[in-house]
Parts: C-alpha cells; sequence; structure tokens
C-alpha cells in the first residue's frame, strides 16, 4: 500500500541540540500508527513536524524531507494553515476553545470559509457524531465547551478536528489525562476513524498501542530504533533497545 | 526505568516450577518402564500415585501463569516464555499420565514375550531419552537441539510399526498370548505417545526463541 506520510532522513535541531537523528519512515495510510518510547526520546517531536508545528518553536532547524502525498510539507510553496487542515493534531490536554460546543466545532471551517448555516450545522453534527460526541451534547450545543467532562472535552477536540475534513489525525498522548472509562471511548473511537482517517498516535502507555495500533515505531534518543506490525513488535520484537523497552528492562 | 526485579524473580520462580514438573515426569517414565520390566507391582503403584502430583504441579504453573498474565501484562519475551510454558505443562502432564498408564498395565501382566521385549526396551529408551533431551532443550532454550529431537521421533514411530506387526503375529500364532499382546500393544503406544509429547514440548522450545510455532507432523 502507498504510504500517505513518507519521511527521509529527518534531522531535527532545538538549536545545537539534535532532537531527532535521521528518521525515515512510511507511514501508511488508514492505519493506526503508534510511536512509542522513553521521554525525550524525540517521538512528539517527530510527531509535530508531520503538520510542522514545530515551525512555532524558536531555534527549530530541519533537514532532511517529509512528504505527504508525495509533496514535501517544507516546500516554500505549501500553505501551512492549509497543510494542519489535511494533517489535523489531537493534544495531551483537552484544549476546547473558551465558547459554545457549536462554535467549537464550527471554527475550523469558517475559518477556511464555510460559512453556510446549514453546511455548518451538517458539518457540526457529522463531527460531533463521528467523534461519538453527538448523543451526549445535541440538546446543548450552545453551551460552554468548559461545562463537559474531560473525556468529553477530549473527543469535542477530536469532533474538532474532525470538522476540518482532514486526511490525518495526529494524537499526542490523547489519553493521558483521562480516566479509564473515557480512554476506553477514545480507544474505540480510534478503531472506528481508521475507517476513514490515518491515526498517528503517540502514547506512554504500551497496552494501548497494542490494542488500537496496526503498526509501531519505538523511539530512542532520537532515533527511530524500530518500526513494524504492531503484534511483531510486541510478541518478537527485532531489536534488542525495543525488547529491553518495551518488556520494561530498559536501562 | 526501574529493572523489573520482581517480575523477574517471579519468572524465575515459573521456570523453576516446570523444570521440578518436566523431572517428576521423566522420573514417572523410568520408573514406569522398569516397573513393566521388572514386574515391580510396588514401583508401578508408586508411579500410580506419583501422578496426583504432577496434576497438582500443573494446576499451580498454570494458576503462575495466570497471575503473572494478569499483573505484569507480558510482551515479548515475558509473554513467549510465559505462554510455552501454559502449553508445555499440558505435554508434561500428559507425559505423567502415560507413566501412570504403563505402570497400571504392567501391574496385571503375568506373561512375557521375550522375543519383542529387547526391542520395547529399545523403543522404550528412545521415547525416554527424547523426553529428557526435549526438557533439557527447553532448559538451554536450545533451538538447534530441539530440532534434532524432533527429527528422532520417526525412530520411535517405526519402533511402533515393527514391534505391532510382531505382536499380531504373535495374537494369531497362540491366541493364549492375546492378553499380553494386547497389553504389549498398548505400552508401545503410550511410548509412541510420548514422543509426540517431546515433540509438542521442543515445538514450544523453539516457539519460545524464535516467536514461530511449527505444527509438526
Amino acid at each position: 500500500m502507498k504510504p500517505i506520510i513518507t519521511s527521509k532522513d529527518l534531522v531535527l535541531y532545538y538549536d545545537t541540540f539534535k532532537a531527532l537523528r535521521g528518521i525515515s519512515m512510511e507511514i501508511p495510510e488508514k492505519q493506526i500508527t503508534a510511536f512509542i518510547g522513553p521521554s525525550g526520546c524525540g517521538k512528539s517531536t517527530f510527531l509535530k513536524t508531520l503538520n510542522r508545528m514545530n515551525d512555532l518553536v524558536p531555534g527549530v532547524r530541519v533537514e532532511g524531507e517529509v512528504l505527504f502525498r508525495d509533496e514535501d510539507i517544507f516546500a516554500p510553496s505549501v500553505d501551512v494553515t492549509t497543510l494542519r487542515r489535511k494533517i489535523g493534531m489531537v493534544f495531551q490536554k483537552p484544549n476546547p476553545f473558551p465558547m459554545s460546543i457549536y462554535d467549537n466545532i464550527a471554527y475550523g471551517p469558517r475559518l477556511h470559509g464555510t460559512h453556510s448555516r446549514a453546511e455548518l450545522n451538517e458539518l457540526v453534527e457529522t463531527s460531533l457524531k463521528g467523534a461519538g460526541l453527538w448523543d451526549e451534547v445535541k440538546d446543548r450545543l450552545k453551551k460552554s465547551a468548559l461545562g463537559l467532562s474531560g473525556g468529553q472535552q477530549q473527543r469535542l477536540c477530536i469532533a474538532r478536528a474532525l470538522a476540518v475534513q482532514p486526511d490525518v489525525l495526529l494524537m499526542d498522548e490523547p489519553t493521558s489525562a483521562l480516566d479509564p472509562a473515557s480512554t476506553m471511548r477514545i480507544e474505540e473511537l480510534m478503531a472506528t476513524l481508521r475507517e476513514q482517517y490515518t491515526v498517528v498516535i503517540v502514547t506512554h502507555n504500551m497496552q494501548q498501542a497494542t490494542r488500537i495500533s496496526d503498526k509501531c515505531a519505538f523511539f530512542l534518543l532520537g532515533e527511530m530504533i524500530e518500526f513494524g506490525d504492531t503484534e511483531q513488535v510486541f510478541s518478537m520484537p527485532k531489536d534488542k533497545r525495543t525488547e529491553d523497552y518495551i518488556t520494561g528492562r530498559f536501562g | 526505568m526501574a529493572a523489573r526485579f520482581s517480575f523477574d524473580a517471579e519468572l524465575s520462580a515459573l521456570s523453576a516450577s516446570l523444570l521440578r514438573m518436566s523431572s517428576l515426569a521423566t522420573e514417572a517414565i523410568a520408573s514406569a518402564i522398569t516397573a513393566f520390566e521388572q514386574h515391580d507391582t510396588a514401583r508401578a503403584e508408586a508411579v500410580i500415585k506419583g501422578d496426583a502430583r504432577l496434576n497438582e504441579l500443573e494446576r499451580e504453573i498454570e494458576h503462575q501463569c495466570m497471575t503473572l498474565l494478569l499483573r505484569q501484562q507480558p510482551v515479548a519475551r515475558d509473554l513467549r516464555i510465559i505462554s510455552t510454558a501454559m502449553k508445555m505443562i499440558t505435554d508434561i502432564e500428559r507425559i505423567g499420565d502415560a507413566a501412570a498408564d504403563i505402570a497400571e498395565i504392567s501391574r496385571h501382566i503375568v506373561r512375557d514375550i521375550p522375543a519383542v521385549l529387547p526391542d520395547i526396551r529399545a523403543m522404550a529408551e528412545e521415547a525416554q531419552s527424547m523426553v529428557c533431551d526435549a526438557v533439557e532443550a527447553f532448559t538451554l532454550a536450545d533451538v538447534a537441539a530441539a530440532k534434532k529431537i524432533i527429527a528422532r521421533d520417526d525412530i520411535v514411530d517405526d519402533a511402533f510399526n515393527n514391534i505391532k506387526k510382531r505382536l499380531v503375529s504373535v495374537l494369531t500364532e497362540d491366541s493364549s498370548m492375546a492378553d499380553t499382546a494386547i497389553d504389549y500393544l498398548m505400552v508401545i503406544k503410550y511410548l509412541e505417545r510420548l514422543g509426540d509429547h517431546a515433540v509438542n514440548v521442543c515445538e514450544w522450545t523453539e516457539y519460545y526463541k524464535t516467536g514461530v510455532h511449527h505444527t509438526g507432523n
């Protein structure tokens, strides 16, 4: 299958610190790819590079290339807002805007030029349904999003990401601030998302990576040590460092 | 991340339990074969009684494995050793059963068929050493040795077919020997099964090391 994102020898510096040391990988379309590794290994940095979220960090310098559907995302012609519409992101801590549930979802589409009431209504509904939140909020769309529970807020953020009809969803530890029940809901949701979207998730929870992902990459000290089918990585890892990390015997 | 000392200790305890169970099973076979050859009823009784301990150990190890799966959510090598243990104990328990069955039969054999006894002894030695070697290969996680043991199963199978043929002719020539011939036939069938269990143990050893399980035959 043709990859949707291809990274070639990607090197990233935070000033003089080399945070990514030549990452090459192909992320398959409409699958869930998980990045695991200890804190500071570069997995989140790599994730953020995929939609140029790191542009916002001062002192960041990138070498190598990242192709999204064969197009170099660092090319001068690339419009970063359009790129981030195609490659959306959900963060560790739910970050709803201080506005109504409806406006949270409609924010992105409005930004990208959709103003028709009917169209927005439909987008809000399909996005909330897509994120498994519709039934819980359909009667209070005009209420503040800040009144939702943590798990609901995170699903709202997923709905908000879906509203601009992306191809890829990047998720940076999306359940680490949630209780087990909300975590399960998000995991179930991800399983349905993969039918339409490509999902890339950073997680510290290896059981979660095992449960939800199709592919898994292990990062260590800025390098990608191993990348393979999740079942293979967790049953018969090829690299001893992967084995030591996932079996908890690292260091 | 800290090393997992208590988990490692529990895994060592699991390996130790497996070895204890395996050595009890191999001792039971040796004893059952001696009881059969020497008409040693007391020894046969001891083997039959001893089988209960093997069943107990099977339950204990199963429990150890379930607890480790539940509490440690093992992956990779840890998961493979635990799943290997869970599969192996079934074979080892059946090796114990076969020993008890041979012992049981040996209790009521009154007459011998001397013409086939040396061949049965040779077959028994081969089957027994396959089991011992299989356990050793597992202990050392020696895949090359495990593969060689798997190949030896043909020797045991051939012995079974040869002895069976000769028992059939004994049966047709002298019907007064029918009881003994049929008892012998059952004994060699159990011996043949020992070879199969040794093969299974070897296949799980291979799985433990390589993550790939080949079903032989």
